[in-house]
């Protein structure tokens, strides 16, 4: 079994041995061996990547190719570049993470876990896939367990945020089919057979007129789930009626599939189409931006900040993608990474605090710091690095995103990259206003004078998350150069 | 004659003489022995469905009325699956209720006699021999959808359905006779070599395939599906889903692909037409049903809508897409009202928001309905997502991108209702649920067999490429 198959095959395993447990025990213990597994190898999948890139210079290293449907010409094809293995140890550290969040889950914990797991299994597999027919398949995988897992295990008005997202993601996924047929019927167009895979069709000039008409399809497919303005409804009200572990898997993981798969597919194997479309989607992501940056300030439930937060975030990940240079690509994935960990790292507070006091209403909270030292002390730290403090994380990517934009020397780039710019301010306010009003201050409401302290799997979670925060934000460096090696090719086809 | 060749017909000799065995037990068997029946019908069709598998050679009869080949052998196949299935199905419902009526023996009779026609009607080289299986497949069908005859819902659904296919029967000879008025023959043959586009033809074409939507229950020809269903015993409204659409469509897609190929530029349009108003009225109807029976109707409405974007390419691959999606949709929609059948059987219950927390009481049996819904909503890694997948990759490598969009955008909407039975099942809590039961074996293994089918045939590329390597076989 090659390396990137058992990120696939782990999870599914894990998930059969899961249907004959027993009792509570079991499901927690062998969940989170299955996860724990799936986190160690994705860590020695960075060093064998590191490893292997030394002496292989394709654009995919580790790759496999199975021949599945031999009349469509559909593989299973699968490889990874720096990009890939980032993210396959960010959904590592989430879902693994999301176990240790999610131990007290008390409604059918058997079926939660095992919907978390086919969930994971599904994004893993979408990052390791190099076919285009596999990775819509993973992706539809990773995004159909939303629907049980928040409406199921939900709060609020869970069936209609369930149902609205779904629906969304499965319109997004449906234009993102159409893309997919016109991308394979004019994979010919160089006189070779039709194909699906990637790095095959990048070898293609697809006549510029089908990359126009399809581009768009297969954009907005897959920047839907990445939050992409006025697509981006179904995130505020999903992530806050979603359970804990989903909003962090879901924010952290799942929307990052987005902005890879338009890097990876829409723009790579559609040039021209990209570079005919950027000004449009730039106007879309800017508006994104501000408007998400804008609606956390509004907000009054700390789920709704957190979801407007990452709709702001994650169009700056789009924002930066259109920039089409390499300093703002390796700020949007640094970005992606950094978001998908902070925004985690969010919502399993926000549950945390919300476990114990039973209301996420901002007024009704307030002086939690000298109750819940441990959550404070993590909550604060997350605030600063979310927006942009040197050291951690988000400041590495933001400086990169910006950098990279400010390299455009136009006046229409210029002025979004400014008004873009000026929503760190307003990121500011809504998480100083936030962290300050429930942490600091008084307490408001007395009850909250005594809570029960943060738990030793709470503390595993977090301090897991954590940790990678603090390393991308002191040591920057190594993991830029190893994503800027590998966007080289794929800005290659753009300019 | 050579009697090696009545070989070629060894499907229905086969089930003919299985119907005369079951014909000769009736007769002779005592009243206490009529239980019997059911396991040694049962048995009887597993061997013929077994032997269904041996290899056989191509070839015609009869001057080129009755055809054979390798395509025709392997939805013949499907179809006997099916009907197992099926039988397996009713099993413990025709046990309980139909064996005190002393009624089981016509049951699977009438069945089989339907099945025997679809057999005929697919396997036709000339027009006559055509209209003989259609109507031998249809008119035992009457009969068991006024099965029931305590319930005045079924005899109403079995009138419904005799005059409404009666008069579509009748339209598609009128169109028939149109077709030979042009040509001056019958034979498939024939008629696909002298075959020219002019008024007479054209509307004779439309005629019959007036006729055939009418069993396929394509729209505007859709009206009696879902009354018709919901009277009919439940078993009778899966056959009619499944095997009988199933086989009208096979039969379409080779007549539209041979016979009536040189009438292309117009039936493409037609076609086309009918596919977007067939998905998007059998989708706008099943959001709002309430009885399990006519959801599953309507339901079935749009998936027929789905199964013409693959004739669209008149090819290889549109033959092979059609088939692979209809064989995909018979396990789908027999794990659906499989499910349907046994909490009907066990409580009665037919509607949606009987099924709430159904979860929580009986989880096999939610966890299949999942399946199968999810496989009609074409979700992967399921059977159902291959099938329209291809279906629309079939579209697409002719330039339908419209179509392919308006279908795409029509699953989404199909996604909408399944996700309701679901929402029903798993998300919702009701403590007046349908209590836990145990299904009986021939169920469990009419169950798990639809079940296996669903998780097994698309992820199994090779079943796709024998049907792909049949069909181009077929069409050069």
């Amino acid at each position: 079994m090659d390396i990137l198959t058992l990120f696939v095959i782990v999870p599914m395993v894990t998930v059969l041995i899961l249907v004959f447990a027993k009792n509570l025990k079991q499901v927690r213990l062998i969940s989170l061996v299955g996860m724990a597994i799936q986190f160690a190898m994705s860590i020695n999948l960075i060093f064998a990547y590191l490893k292997e890139r030394a002496v292989n210079k394709d654009i995919m290293v580790f790759t496999q190719d199975y021949t599945w449907f031999e009349s469509f010409n559909i593989h299973y094809a699968i490889g990874v570049d720096a990009i890939s293995v980032v993210m396959i140890a960010l959904t590592a550290i989430v879902v693994l993470a999301g176990v240790f969040i999610s131990w007290k889950v008390d409604d059918l914990p058997k079926e939660f876990f095992i919907t978390l797991i086919i969930l994971s299994a599904g994004v893993f597999g979408f990052f390791i896939s190099l076919d285009l027919f596999t990775l819509f398949v993973f992706y539809e995988i990773a995004v159909i367990p939303m629907y049980l897992l928040i409406g199921i295990w939900g709060s609020g008005p869970k069936e209609f945020s369930a149902m609205k997202l779904t629906l969304m993601l499965m319109a997004a996924s449906a234009l993102l089919s159409v893309g997919i047929f016109g991308i394979y019927f004019n994979s010919n167009a160089d006189g070779g057979a039709l194909t699906f895979n990637i790095l095959e069709i990048a070898q293609v000039n697809i006549p510029v007129a089908a990359q126009n008409l399809f581009f768009p399809f297969v954009f907005i497919g897959f920047a839907v789930i990445g939050a992409l303005f006025p697509f981006h409804t179904w995130s505020p009200s999903g992530h806050a009626s979603a359970p804990t572990a989903v909003s962090m898997l879901h924010a952290g993981v799942l929307m990052k599939l987005g902005g890879y798969g338009v890097f990876r597919i829409a723009m790579y194997l559609l040039p021209q189409g990209a570079l005919n479309w950027t000004d449009f989607f730039l106007v879309l992501a800017t508006i994104g931006v501000i408007y998400g940056a804008f609606g956390a300030i509004m907000q009054k439930d700390l789920k709704y900040i957190n979801a407007y937060a990452s709709v702001s975030h994650l169009s700056l990940v789009l924002f930066a993608l259109l920039m089409l240079n390499k300093t703002a690509w390796s700020g949007a994935i640094i970005q992606s990474l950094s978001h998908g960990l902070l925004t985690a790292l969010f919502f399993a507070l926000i549950g945390m605090v919300y476990g114990r006091t039973h209301t996420r209403d901002i007024a009704k909270l307030g002086g939690i710091m000298k109750t819940l030292p441990f959550i404070g002390a993590v909550y604060v730290i997350t605030g600063l690095a979310y927006l942009g403090l040197p050291g951690f994380s988000g400041f590495v990517a933001e400086m990169n995103v910006f950098v990279g934009a400010f390299e455009h020397a136009d006046i229409f780039r210029r002025i979004l990259t400014i008004i873009v710019v000026s929503s760190i301010v307003v990121t500011a306010v809504y998480i100083l206003r936030m962290v300050g009003k429930i942490m600091m201050g008084p307490l408001v409401n007395e009850e909250h004078a005594a809570l029960l302290k943060a738990t030793w799997y709470e503390k595993v979670g977090l301090v897991l998350l954590l940790i990678p925060v603090v390393i991308i934000g002191t040591m920057p460096y190594g993991l830029s150069e190893m994503i800027k090696e590998s966007i080289a090719p794929f800005l290659e086809r753009l300019l | 004659m050579n009697w090696n060749e009545l070989l070629l017909m060894r499907f229905e000799l086969g089930l003919l003489a299985i119907i005369l065995a079951i014909l000769v037990f009736e007769i002779f068997a005592s009243k206490k022995q009529k239980g019997s029946i059911i396991p040694f019908a049962l048995i009887l069709f597993t061997i013929h469905t077994l032997i269904g598998f041996l290899p056989l050679e191509d070839g015609s009869l009869f001057g080129g009325m009755f055809k054979s080949n390798t395509l025709l052998y392997y939805f013949k196949n499907v179809l006997n699956v099916g009907v197992l299935i099926i039988l397996l199905q009713s099993a413990d419902w025709l046990k309980e209720k139909i064996v005190q009526q002393n009624k089981a023996t016509e049951f699977i009779l009438l069945l089989l006699s339907s099945l025997l026609g679809m057999y005929y009607m697919i396997s036709s080289g000339h027009f006559l021999m055509f209209y003989l299986g259609l109507e031998l497949a249809t008119l035992p069908v009457a009969a068991l959808v006024a099965y029931e005859t305590s319930k005045r819902e079924s005899a109403e659904a079995g009138v419904k359905y005799i005059l409404s296919s009666a008069l579509a029967s009748g339209t598609a000879l009128f169109g028939i006779s149109f077709l030979y008025a042009t040509t001056g023959n019958l034979y498939f043959d024939v008629i696909a070599t002298t075959l020219t586009a002019s008024n007479l033809s054209v509307l004779g074409f439309i005629l019959f395939f007036s006729g055939l939507a009418f069993k396929i229950s394509l729209a505007p020809f859709h009206f009696w599906t879902a009354d018709v269903y919901e009277g009919a015993p439940i078993n009778v409204a899966s056959y009619l889903s499944v095997i009988s659409k199933g086989a009208a469509v096979i039969i379409l897609v080779i007549l539209l692909f041979t016979v009536l190929k040189p009438l292309l530029p117009f039936w493409s349009k037609i076609i086309y037409i009918v596919a977007i108003a067939t998905m998007t009225i059998g989708n706008l109807f099943a959001l709002r049903q309430q009885n399990m029976k006519r959801f599953l109707a309507f339901s079935s409405v749009a998936q027929a809508g789905f199964i013409l974007l693959g004739m669209l390419s008149v090819d290889e691959l549109g033959l092979a897409t059609v088939l692979f999606f209809v064989t995909v949709y018979i396990f789908s929609n027999l794990g659906a009202f499989g499910v349907v059948q046994a909490i009907s059987a066990k409580s009665g219950k037919e509607n949606i928001n009987d099924y709430e927390g159904l979860y929580r009481t009986n989880p096999k049996l939610s966890l299949l309905l999942m399946l199968a819904l999810f496989s009609l909503a074409g979700i992967p890694p399921l059977a159902g997502f291959f099938g329209k997948f291809f279906l629309y990759a079939a579209a697409a490598s002719k330039g339908y991108y419209v179509l392919v969009f308006i279908a795409v955008v029509n699953a989404t909407i199909s996604l909408y209702y399944y996700l309701l039975v679901i929402r029903a099942m798993f998300l919702r809590k009701n403590p007046d649920a349908i209590p836990h039961f145990n299904s009986k074996f021939y169920m469990k293994l009419g169950l798990v067999l639809s079940a296996i089918g669903i998780l097994v045939a698309g992820l199994y590329s090779p079943l796709y490429e024998y049907i792909f390597a049949i069909s181009t076989n077929f069409l050069n």
